[in-house]
């Protein structure tokens, strides 16, 4: 049976994970390398690297720590941030990572995801999407959430599902950090409006909000969540304890 | 030493990288000598099969693998690489394979419920069929990672594995010396490395 995935998310500025983690016994917490090592070990299914680097040189830390974790990490690897072009794509994927990650680039540039999916295949490419209720309707924000877009959210997911992409990812910025649970309304209305894997970001602040998500929500694929893994507030080994004992089909290692 | 096959399709990294991870030699190569000089050859490939196809062709490497795989080398294809093996794909037309194992590929489509998504992607237990040496160091109901919408079919006499996915679909395959994996060992974590470590120690042997 097909197992739920749970993915951390590390966000790397100048090939330095951002914000500082909380573990004892890595090295260098700031590592993603070690990060995404340790993470492996504890059983996350899939690692997700979003880059919010500005600069050029940072683009070329970024993808130096990339290769190096490609040959430490043998877990899917899916890199974000700064995702505009196919030349992007190619730059990442060169350097081991197996899916990636389009979010403004995709509004800015309406057919990146077709000629993306196109070259790589739909497997390859994952939506990414800020999505935000204004006056009761899902609106898709972009700017990391900065700025309203306008577009409707599940119109604009179903056409780039069908311009090719792969995956979705659909992060709530009603319940960003507010650890109260993911936004399960929100990813509904996504699920009922698309056949490809849905992977729910946004809200996780404990065990039990990721079990309510599989066990309200049966068609999400996956969960992400980043500062409550890096600050050691859910444990991936204790969460899929806890998805084994609810009967959620999860990895075990 | 490990040789991979390099025709032109898909990125080679992290299959390289694994390798290196569980401390065998390992080589990216299109060339007949030095797939001649390997102790077994990793047939990797993902997109479409009709393209591979045409590739594998058109560089003369389908005679040389058929040439190697006849003299018992082993030869293991993973993901599309797999499915190459067979005689003939179905994924949009007919298409030729390299016909070292019987059977032909099908869309999952085909043979899953409407409500189960396409593709097959993620985690997957593992359903064993018969034993093989592949596997020797894996246990029933190990994860590995899927990425696929078509599927090998009509191939029961080399099937060592499936994936329930509203159907059983065919995970791994052996026959003999040529070996085959749906999911992608490279990467399936531990799992997957130990898989690896199974296939370099049968081509060790000889």
């Amino acid at each position: 049976m097909i197992t739920k995935r749970i993915i951390p998310c590390l966000d790397v500025r100048d090939g330095r994970v951002v914000k500082g983690v909380n573990f004892e016994g890595l090295r260098d917490v700031s590592s993603p390398v070690e990060l995404g090592m340790y993470y492996s070990s504890c059983g996350a299914d899939e690692l997700v690297f979003y880059d919010i680097t500005a600069s050029s040189d940072g683009r070329k830390l970024f993808t130096d720590i990339l290769c190096e974790t490609a040959r430490k990490v043998f877990i899917p690897l899916t890199v974000g941030g700064g995702i505009n072009s196919v030349d992007d794509f190619d730059r990442v994927l060169k350097c081991g990572a197996d899916k990636v990650s389009v979010n403004s680039g995709a509004i800015r540039n309406p057919s990146l995801i077709f000629e993306a999916a196109k070259r790589y295949g739909d497997q390859c490419v994952v939506l990414s999407v800020d999505v935000k209720r204004v006056d009761g309707v899902f609106r898709v924000f972009a700017k990391g959430g900065r700025e309203n877009t306008g577009l409707e959210a599940i119109s604009w997911i179903k056409q780039c599902v069908e311009s090719g992409a792969g995956e979705v990812v659909v992060n709530s910025i009603d319940t960003d950090g507010v650890k109260g649970g993911f936004d399960l309304e929100m990813l509904a209305a996504v699920c009922d409006a698309v056949s490809v894997p849905v992977i729910a970001s946004g809200g996780a602040g404990k065990i039990q909000d990721f079990i309510t998500l599989f066990q309200t929500l049966p068609k999400v694929d996956a969960g992400l969540a980043a500062s409550i893994f890096h600050f050691g507030e859910v444990n991936i080994a204790d969460l899929k304890e806890k998805m084994a004992q609810e009967n959620i089909p999860t990895r075990r290692l | 030493m490990v040789a991979i096959v390099d025709y032109g399709v898909g990125n080679l990294f992290s299959l390289q990288s694994s390798f290196a991870a569980i401390g065998a030699e390992v080589t990216v190569t299109a060339q007949k000598e030095i797939l001649e000089q390997a102790n077994c050859i990793i047939l990797p490939g993902v997109g479409a099969f009709e393209d591979a196809a045409k590739k594998l062709r058109g560089s003369g490497l389908d005679k040389t693998l058929k040439e190697l795989a006849a003299k018992g080398k082993p030869l293991m294809g993973i993901c599309l690489g797999m499915q190459l093996l067979f005689e003939r794909s179905y994924e949009y037309g007919c298409h030729e394979g390299l016909g070292l194992l019987k059977g032909s590929v099908r869309p999952i489509r085909d043979v899953i419920p409407s409500d189960y998504k396409i593709p097959h992607i993620g985690w997957n237990g593992l359903i064993f069929k018969k034993g093989s040496p592949l596997l020797k160091y894996t246990q029933e109901g190990d994860c590995v990672y899927f990425v696929h919408s078509f599927y090998a079919a009509d191939c029961d006499a080399s099937v060592i594995a499936t994936a329930e996915y509203g159907a059983e679909l065919t995970a791994a395959v052996a026959d003999g010396n040529v070996l085959g994996c749906q999911f992608h060992p490279e990467k399936s974590g531990d799992v997957g490395l130990k898989i690896l470590k199974a296939f370099v120690e049968m081509g060790e042997k000889l």
